[in-house]
């Protein structure tokens, strides 16, 4: 169990920048996952906490000391990788034992380990099996367990079911939270499905282009994206984005008028950038309720996506990029007919022209939103 | 439908003559020896392909020669330790070359391949001066050592084409493991190069067995000759008698020892030792 700082974390490879300024607390018995498009930087950066590559400027802290140049035994991680690596010529017995063998522990303390670990992870039968006779979700389990069995103060995963098919990945994922409520260890978890970072996660960083874009619970997130980038990034089928203009409205906000959505008002405070300029409205498909269209405005119907529990409709617009709105299934609307879209104000989000959320109007708004998560 | 059957038997009668013509191509001077070795001298000037009474006089002759099986001491002596020797430098420098980024590495590359290149007469003085330098003319060092240079050049080549294969993760899961270097390399990687070190090996031990080149020159007594010279030295009763039954007798001796190993050695050489690591 440990708590886990980086200050101000920079890695360059030659003269490319790879992490810039990232600057994090972990705490004690937190499961916190990196989640990023690919080369984001979120592998590098577990990789750097691991002590598989070495760290250009910054600090590493685990519990208060510094770890910059100590070796992964010494920074006491554990850490399961994205093909498994397991040693192929070694029992799943073996591969477990290994770690523990070299740390000098006498035979029957290894033993004993190896054993509880195979209980915890369901491995009792498979001690004596090699690795390739093994299914995919076993040699995950034996990964896990080989990273577990020294009981290390910190388990770092990098993105450990992007191997696994859909129906393993749901499985093992559930296997994972549990492990973590039962083992009550750190864990440090990248990956780029931000399914698995909603589901898992006590706090989620998001990191584009090496540095951090934003952090919080999986709600937080959701309901309060710092910017653009994590709103399109969080959520799925992701966040709609529209470009429109808004108006100041006296002290309550802005309001903003979208062909075949109507005129809103938003308590978004508009900052001097964006006043009377284009702004990025942000709604979720969720958040989009369609109705028939009466008039001449409104959005075809390009396609309608039945998926059993719910549906979705993809919306032509002029700039091209399709809207999807969900609907309940069976949807009530069919291609090629038109609607029109209304939303709740408070559900929807403005992003400046550099992408930044606008933030609420009045500090009341923030105290709601804020007890809401 | 009985033009393709044709087609088919034809192509099959073609392959089989062709495997045919290659076996008796590689096999006949061996069979040759061997049939030899078994005859009488009387019979010796007599072509025939097949052996009608066994005699191994020829066998017991060479056998009862003491210098011969000194001859046959060294080169076990020097074959294995060279074997050894080529192993143990070539597997640190191949995780060297094919694990560690550091500047220059190609350049060590194509200077060990660069080495292997010149051919032995070429090199042959300017060693001899070096082997006398150490003291180690007449001794089976200076063959251990000849040997090796010639070695370990594709011992180093072939181990590290083998551990640039081995995936990255490997070598991090031990590290986060705990293991120092030396042993992801014996416990990790080691087991995992089986294939290719018995290959090299295997390679080694069968130029530093029939090497005659250096052994000639090195060595200068009969205790201290390996099996080729030895072989060669073997004289008749005069100067106009070549003793083909003795040495063709000899020449199966030495054969025979590296039949075997690679017969023990072939089911080692399997592939795909390293499924089950990674995904896929």
């Amino acid at each position: 169990m440990a708590s886990v700082t980086l200050e101000k974390v920079n890695k360059r490879f030659g003269s490319t920048r790879v992490i810039e300024d990232v600057s994090l607390d972990i705490s004690d018995g937190e499961f916190v996952v990196f989640v990023g498009p690919s080369g984001c930087g979120k592998s590098t950066l577990l990789r750097l906490i691991a002590g598989l590559e070495s760290i250009t400027h910054g600090d590493l802290m685990i519990d208060d000391t510094r770890v910059n140049n100590m070796t992964p035994p010494e920074r006491g991680i554990g850490m399961v990788f994205q093909s498994y690596a397991l040693y192929p010529h070694m029992s799943v017995y073996d591969n477990i034992a290994f770690g523990l063998k070299l740390a000098k522990s006498d035979r029957q303390t290894v033993d004993e380990r190896v054993r509880q670990t195979a209980k915890i992870l369901q491995l009792d039968g498979l001690l004596d099996r090699l690795p390739k006779a093994l299914s995919g979700g076993q040699r995950q389990r034996v990964a896990i367990g080989r990273a577990m069995a020294r009981e290390p103060r910190i388990l770092l995963f990098d993105e450990p079911l992007s191997n696994l098919d859909a129906a393993l990945r749901v499985q093992t994922r559930n296997e994972i939270a549990h492990l973590h409520e039962r083992l009550g260890a750190t864990m440090i978890y990248v990956t780029h499905d931000q399914v698995e970072a909603m589901t898992l996660a006590d706090r989620i960083v998001v990191l584009n282009e090496g540095h951090v874009e934003q952090t919080g619970s999986p709600r937080e997130l959701y309901e309060r994206p710092g910017s653009r980038f994590v709103a399109g990034f969080i959520g799925s089928p992701k966040m709609n984005f529209l470009t429109v203009k808004a108006r100041r409205e006296g002290g309550a906000g802005c309001r903003i008028s979208v062909p075949g959505m109507g005129e809103h008002v938003l308590s978004r405070q508009l900052n001097s950038d964006s006043e009377g300029g284009a702004v990025t409205l942000g709604v979720r498909p969720e958040h989009l309720k369609p109705v028939a269209a009466t008039g001449a405005v409104g959005f075809n119907i390009l396609n309608v996506e039945y998926l059993g529990s719910e549906a979705y409709l993809y919306l032509e617009t002029p700039d091209g990029e399709p809207l999807v709105c969900r609907t309940e299934a069976p949807s009530a609307f069919a291609r090629g007919e038109r609607v029109t879209l209304d939303f709740a104000p408070h559900q929807a989000h403005l992003f400046d022209h550099e992408g930044r959320a606008l933030p609420p109007v009045d500090a009341s708004e923030a105290r709601v939103s804020a007890t809401m998560s | 439908m009985s033009l393709r059957m044709l087609k088919s038997i034809l192509l099959k009668i073609g392959f089989w003559a062709l495997v045919a013509v290659l076996v008796l191509y590689a096999v006949f001077p061996f069979y040759y020896a061997v049939v030899t070795s078994l005859k009488p001298s009387s019979e010796l000037f007599e072509v025939s392909y097949w052996v009608d009474s066994i005699d191994f006089f020829n066998y017991a002759a060479v056998l009862s020669q003491p210098t011969f099986l000194a001859a046959i001491r060294n080169s076990v002596l020097v074959a294995v330790s060279v074997v050894i020797i080529a192993l143990l430098l070539g597997l640190t420098a191949a995780w060297a070359l094919g694990r560690v980024r550091f500047r220059g590495r190609t350049m060590v590359m194509m200077i060990v391949l660069g080495v292997s290149m010149f051919p032995q007469v070429a090199v042959l003085s300017g060693l001899f001066e070096v082997i006398r330098t150490l003291d180690l003319y007449n001794s089976p060092g200076g063959l251990i050592l000849s040997y090796t240079i010639f070695t370990l050049p594709f011992t180093v080549w072939i181990l590290t084409t083998f551990m640039r294969q081995l995936p990255d993760e490997l070598e991090e899961a031990a590290i986060v493991d705990g293991a120092s270097p030396w042993i992801t390399l014996t416990k990790v990687f080691m087991p995992l190069l089986w294939p290719a070190m018995v290959t090299t090996g295997l390679l080694a031990f069968i130029a530093a067995w029939n090497e005659f080149l250096f052994a000639l020159t090195f060595t200068l007594t009969d205790t201290q000759r390996t099996v080729p010279v030895a072989i060669a030295l073997i004289s008749g009763g005069s100067q106009y008698e070549l003793p083909w039954g003795p040495i063709m007798a000899a020449s199966v001796i030495v054969t025979v020892p590296l039949v075997v190993l690679v017969v023990i050695f072939q089911r080692r050489i399997v592939s795909g030792l390293t499924a089950g690591a990674v995904k896929g």
